[in-house]
């Protein structure tokens, strides 16, 4: 709410029209699985970023990733490596490349795309266990800008 | 003053609650033995069969031994484990008439004890026409055909009850399906099955029951996924569960539309399930969370 409202006060502040979200059919893809480019052209917000992956409905990091940086977050899962210092390992572009769709990083990753709506294998609506109707209906998991607030977050998790 | 105080009260809970959940893991519960009223010994664990190739080990874990003390405490005791109402149920549907001949299921086969015993052990299997088909095929095939009776929903109360009644019967004893020969096509696309990646979050059986069983995904504990203790009560359902309802249910959770229970590829799903537990005890019925 607070967000929206100042978006159209920028906007509206401003006259410019909003930059276009690159879909995730247009993601530009580098040969390693980065993405330089902003998916949004608006920096990430960390914080937005911190609440999305201990989401369960949202992005859900936590549910594979502990992260101590989080005391606070009880039942971290321990499928996949710690993700304290990944702002050291990784460069934003790796970073955002990971979330968007790990499998170009990691071939056969476990972690699922984040920013991806295919090809799968008997999608369904969300968890509705639903097939779509239209391929609209098959949602990203995260939002653009979503995806580059927790690119945001990740960045600040170095040791 | 007070609010600070339940603030604190909350911070300590949420920091013990962390602890919890990161202490020693990857094991299933080692010090625990499934005994039943206090006589009736079922081991919970086996040699992996050799068909696995390794790929869970030497040794083949049941989903019992994966839960909280609580929850196994309940399979240990036929008095607190709700699956027995259930089980009650059946057995007394086993010995009323139904349908247009008037018969009822022990008018045939006489007691369950004995006619029962073993047969849930080696299911699914192929028929003599050739199909492959569960517990539940069976059941629903002596009452159309032999009963004039109107087929039971797979996963109906009526049926659950059943195959309760009948799975009880083969307690104890290992699972024993058959793999090869008529079996071998359909346990090489249940294997097939097994092993595809399904849904939006592009997740295999094999990615949650055989690469992290023993971690936790969250708060739940990851088991092998063996099918040896269904139907189950299922303490978050209230109620029955059978196998091919927690196959949906896992489907469903990688954001993928399952195959109907009873469906063709999920009675092949439940053959080759079934074979990654072969030589575990039957534990019918179980109880989970
Ligand atoms: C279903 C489990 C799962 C979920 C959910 C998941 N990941 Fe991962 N992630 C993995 C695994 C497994 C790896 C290790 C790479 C591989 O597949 O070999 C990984 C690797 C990573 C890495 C690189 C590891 C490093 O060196 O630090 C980052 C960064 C990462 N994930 C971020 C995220 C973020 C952010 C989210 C939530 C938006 C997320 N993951 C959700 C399973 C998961
Ligand atoms: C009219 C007699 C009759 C009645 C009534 C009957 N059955 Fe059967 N049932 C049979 C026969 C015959 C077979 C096949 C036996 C065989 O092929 O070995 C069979 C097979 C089965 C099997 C498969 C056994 C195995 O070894 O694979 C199950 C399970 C079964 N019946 C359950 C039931 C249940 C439950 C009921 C009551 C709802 C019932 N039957 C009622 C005659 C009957
Ligand atoms: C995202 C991870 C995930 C995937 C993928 C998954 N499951 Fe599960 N499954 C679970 C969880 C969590 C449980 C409950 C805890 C446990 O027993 O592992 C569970 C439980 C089960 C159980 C009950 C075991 C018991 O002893 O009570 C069976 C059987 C099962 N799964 C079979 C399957 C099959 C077959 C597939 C593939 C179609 C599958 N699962 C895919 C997460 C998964």
């Amino acid at each position: 709410m607070h967000r929206i409202l100042a978006l159209t006060i920028v906007v509206a502040g401003f006259g410019l029209p909003a930059m276009a979200e690159i879909a995730p059919e247009d993601v530009p893809w580098s040969e390693d699985g980065s993405v330089a480019e902003s998916l949004t052209g608006t920096p990430g917000n960390p914080d937005e970023g911190k609440v999305i992956m201990t989401t369960n409905a949202l992005g859900n990091c936590v549910a594979c990733h502990a992260i101590e940086a989080m005391p606070d977050v009880p039942f971290q899962g321990d499928i996949a490596p710690q993700l304290d210092g990944a702002g050291d390992r990784w460069t934003e572009a790796q970073l955002r490349g990971i979330v968007i769709d790990a499998k170009r990083t990691f071939p056969e990753s476990f972690m699922p795309g984040m920013y991806k709506v295919g090809p799968f294998i008997r999608p369904g609506v969300a968890y509705t266990a639903k097939p779509p109707e239209k391929p609209e209906d098959i949602k990203p998991i995260l939002s653009a800008q979503q995806v580059e607030d927790v690119v945001a977050y990740l960045m600040t998790l170095s040791e | 003053m007070k609010l600070q105080h339940t603030m604190t009260a909350v911070t300590v809970l949420a920091a013990t609650l962390a602890l919890i959940a990161t202490g020693p893991r990857a094991e299933p519960a080692q010090d625990d033995q499934l005994v039943i009223n206090g006589e009736e010994e079922v081991p919970t664990q086996a040699p992996a069969p050799a068909h696995l190739d390794g790929a869970l080990g030497d040794t083949i874990y049941s989903g019992w031994l994966f839960r909280d003390p609580d929850t196994r405490a309940m399979q240990k005791d036929d008095f607190d484990n709700p699956m027995f109402l259930f089980v009650d149920a059946g057995i007394e549907t086993w010995n009323t008439p139904d349908g247009t001949e008037g018969k009822s299921c022990a008018d045939c086969h006489n007691a369950i004890e004995d006619s029962m015993k073993g047969v849930r052990a080696a299911l699914p299997k192929v028929t003599e026409k050739g199909e492959l088909w569960s517990l539940e095929n069976f059941v629903n095939d002596c009452r159309t055909n032999r009963m004039g009776a109107e087929a039971w929903g797979w996963n109906s109360q009526e049926m659950k009850n059943m195959t309760a009644a009948i799975g009880l019967q083969s307690r104890g004893m290992p699972v024993a399906v058959a793999i090869d020969g008529e079996a071998a096509p359909f346990w090489e696309k249940g294997k097939e099955m097994y092993y595809t990646r399904y849904g939006q979050l592009e997740m295999s059986c094999a990615n949650c029951h055989e690469d992290n069983y023993g971690n936790y995904i969250r708060s739940d504990h990851l088991s092998q996924g063996q099918i040896n203790g269904f139907p189950l009560y299922r303490l978050k359902d209230q109620g029955a569960v059978s196998t091919h309802q927690r196959f949906v249910g896992c489907v469903r959770d990688t954001r993928g539309v399952p195959f109907e229970a009873g469906s063709q590829e999920f009675r092949e799903l439940e053959l080759y399930v079934a074979s990654r537990g072969l030589g575990l005890p039957v534990e019918t019925p179980a109880v989970r969370h």
